[in-house]
């Protein structure tokens, strides 16, 4: 089964905005109705203080820690998250939701439109990290939170982090962008524009209108993942999976997937393609693109920031190269120029940006000791393993 | 569990003099602050907000994992980005002779911090000097322990020379002392004996 033929049935609460107080986007448009699928772990504590928001990247959703409804795979931070780990269940009240603009529940361009009865496709509104996040809000607000005792996220996760610390700074009390950045560099939007490429050219496209005309654009999203799953990894990383194995015993002399590395990115393409949305990867990837903190605060990084008294552990990979140290480094710079509350560390791994979703001792003992910190200044009970 | 429980603790000699010369309750950066030993000293017993730089991405993990706010950072480039008077005090702990421009350095303290607290080891030392003079070779003691050719200590100076550096950057000593070899606080270290006798120094450090 695919995104596509589960749609609504994807399992887990709903939340929505409704025509009476829409969404107001940054293109100018306001959006209502607008659903946003969430699913939380872990329960609210009195006083509502312990609730921390997990924010997904690109091809994320809001399974963080429960099988995955679509693939059956284990959550994206599955291992972090339960009774006793770094996001204690016992401890946090957990949130992640479905990005506005995703596939997976949330409203996005293969939702239908309600005025036409139709999906939207490309007349869906283009978005934006910072509308991305006043939906989030919104969810934070039919929950009943003030203030979130933590936002913490990777990658795209990231940036909604930085744009949540930077606009709602005293709805969040501390924030932790993980190999992350406060703007899409050249190279970041080069490589999403070849993404995109790939699915516009793909016939199956239809000009966006593929959900309509009954077909799917397959292959074009699938060269657009395998570019990107690149990205995500390094050379040595690279390397050290596959080196130059064959899939054979011997070369065929054809096009034929003769390499390992050639089979595992035509399987990571492939299998990408059944659970997520052509056009929820343009928009997102636009969002993405779109991002830069430090010019919606006068060209200044630091005055987005300016008197915050969030808490930030910002963390880098040392191979990553889509988000490398140098980006979390400006943004460290920035908020030491503000002299804000700021911890900084670059894990070295060689598993390149993909790192944050992997198992790096170093970065989970970063990440459970500035929690630790922050909660005991944020006077939560105690809990959890160190 | 990483609350740890703050009724005694023993930190190095020259910690517990600088930690002693911060008023509770302070604004405090720690340049060099190593895995977080005075930092996590100064929060539990001085109520203090400290935040620390290190070098070192082993130390700084090590510290982040303990609950401290610590950058990796380097103090002749990073103090720049910090807005002046962001701190109530600035310590620098036996990293002042390892920087490349302890001038600056010295003068970035003070514009970001009230006061600044310095602790260097004092080359003008009697073993240090007899031990030059006697073996006509760099001299490696317990201070100073590296070899010439790979000590991080490029900048080595005496307590008069600092306090030589701090007269020409208009800076005021409001307290030094400095420590004998045991490590003991002997001597206000602007004492005529206190080059002789002192194998490290404390300075506490304010602007004119």
């Amino acid at each position: 089964m695919t995104v596509h033929d589960q749609g609504a049935a994807l399992p887990g609460p709903r939340f929505t905005i409704d025509r009476e107080a829409p969404l107001h986007l940054d293109c100018g448009v306001d959006l209502a109705p607008v659903t946003i699928a969430y699913q939380t772990y872990g329960r609210l504590n009195a006083d509502r203080s312990n609730a921390i928001l997990l924010c997904h990247a690109l091809t994320g959703d809001q399974y963080v820690a429960d099988p995955n409804p679509v693939t059956g795979k284990p959550g994206w931070w599955q291992p972090l998250v339960g009774p006793g780990c770094i996001f204690d269940t016992d401890r946090y009240f957990l949130i992640c939701s479905n990005v506005l603009g995703g596939c997976m529940g949330s409203t996005g361009p293969s939702s239908i439109n309600p005025d036409t009865g139709r999906p939207w496709g490309l007349t869906f509104p283009v978005i934006t990290i910072a509308d991305m996040v006043r939906a989030q809000i919104r969810l934070i607000d039919h929950l009943g939170i003030d203030q979130l005792f933590s936002v913490i996220g990777g990658s795209m996760g990231g940036m909604q982090v930085l744009e949540w610390a930077a606009h709602f700074p005293h709805r969040v009390f501390s924030a932790v962008p993980i190999a992350s950045a406060a703007r899409h560099s050249a190279q970041n939007i080069a490589f999403g524009e070849v993404g995109r490429q790939a699915v516009i050219a793909d016939p199956d496209w239809c000009r966006g209108d593929y959900l309509n005309e009954g077909k799917m654009p397959h292959n074009g999203l699938a060269v657009a993942r395998m570019a990107a799953h690149i990205t995500y990894l390094s050379e040595a990383a690279l390397h050290r999976k596959f080196g130059r194995n064959l899939q054979g015993r011997s070369l065929t002399y054809g096009f034929d997937a003769d390499f390992q590395v050639e089979s595992y990115l035509r399987y990571q393409g492939s299998s990408f393609v059944e659970r997520f949305d052509a056009n929820s990867y343009l928009y997102i990837t636009r969002a993405m693109d779109y991002f830069d903190l430090a010019a919606d605060h006068g060209g200044t990084l630091a005055n987005a920031f300016r008197g915050t008294r969030v808490r930030f552990c910002v963390v880098s990979f040392t191979s990553d190269w889509l988000f490398p140290t140098e980006e979390s480094r400006a943004v460290v710079r920035a908020l030491n120029a503000v002299a804000a509350n700021v911890s900084f560390v670059e894990v070295e791994s060689d598993k390149g940006h993909d790192a944050f979703l992997l198992d790096e001792p170093e970065f989970h003992a970063t990440l459970q000791g500035f929690l630790n910190g922050a909660a005991a200044h944020r006077g939560l009970p105690g809990g959890g393993r160190s | 569990m990483t609350e740890k429980a703050k009724t005694t603790a023993t930190i190095r000699v020259d910690l517990q003099l600088i930690a002693d010369m911060v008023e509770p309750k302070s604004r405090v950066l720690d340049i060099g602050c190593g895995e977080g030993i005075l930092l996590d000293y100064l929060n539990g017993f001085k109520q203090a907000d400290g935040r620390g730089i290190e070098l070192s991405m082993a130390g700084v993990r090590q510290a982040v994992a303990q609950g401290l706010s610590v950058v990796q950072g380097d103090a002749d480039t990073d103090l720049k980005d910090y807005p002046p008077g962001a701190f109530d005090y600035v310590i620098l702990s036996q990293t002042l002779q390892a920087t490349r421009e302890p001038r600056q350095v010295l003068q970035q303290m003070l514009r970001i911090g009230r006061r600044a607290i310095v602790s260097f080891p004092n080359f003008g030392f009697w073993r240090v000097r007899l031990s030059l003079l006697r073996h006509g070779r760099m001299p490696v003691t317990e201070t100073l322990t590296y070899q010439w050719h790979d000590t991080p200590n490029i900048h080595l100076c005496t307590i008069r020379d600092f306090q030589l550096l701090c007269a020409e950057l208009g800076i005021v000593i409001e307290r030094a002392i400095s420590l004998d070899s045991l490590g003991r606080p002997r001597f206000d270290a602007r004492g005529r004996m206190a080059n002789w006798l002192g194998e490290q120094a404390v300075f506490l450090l304010r602007r004119a």
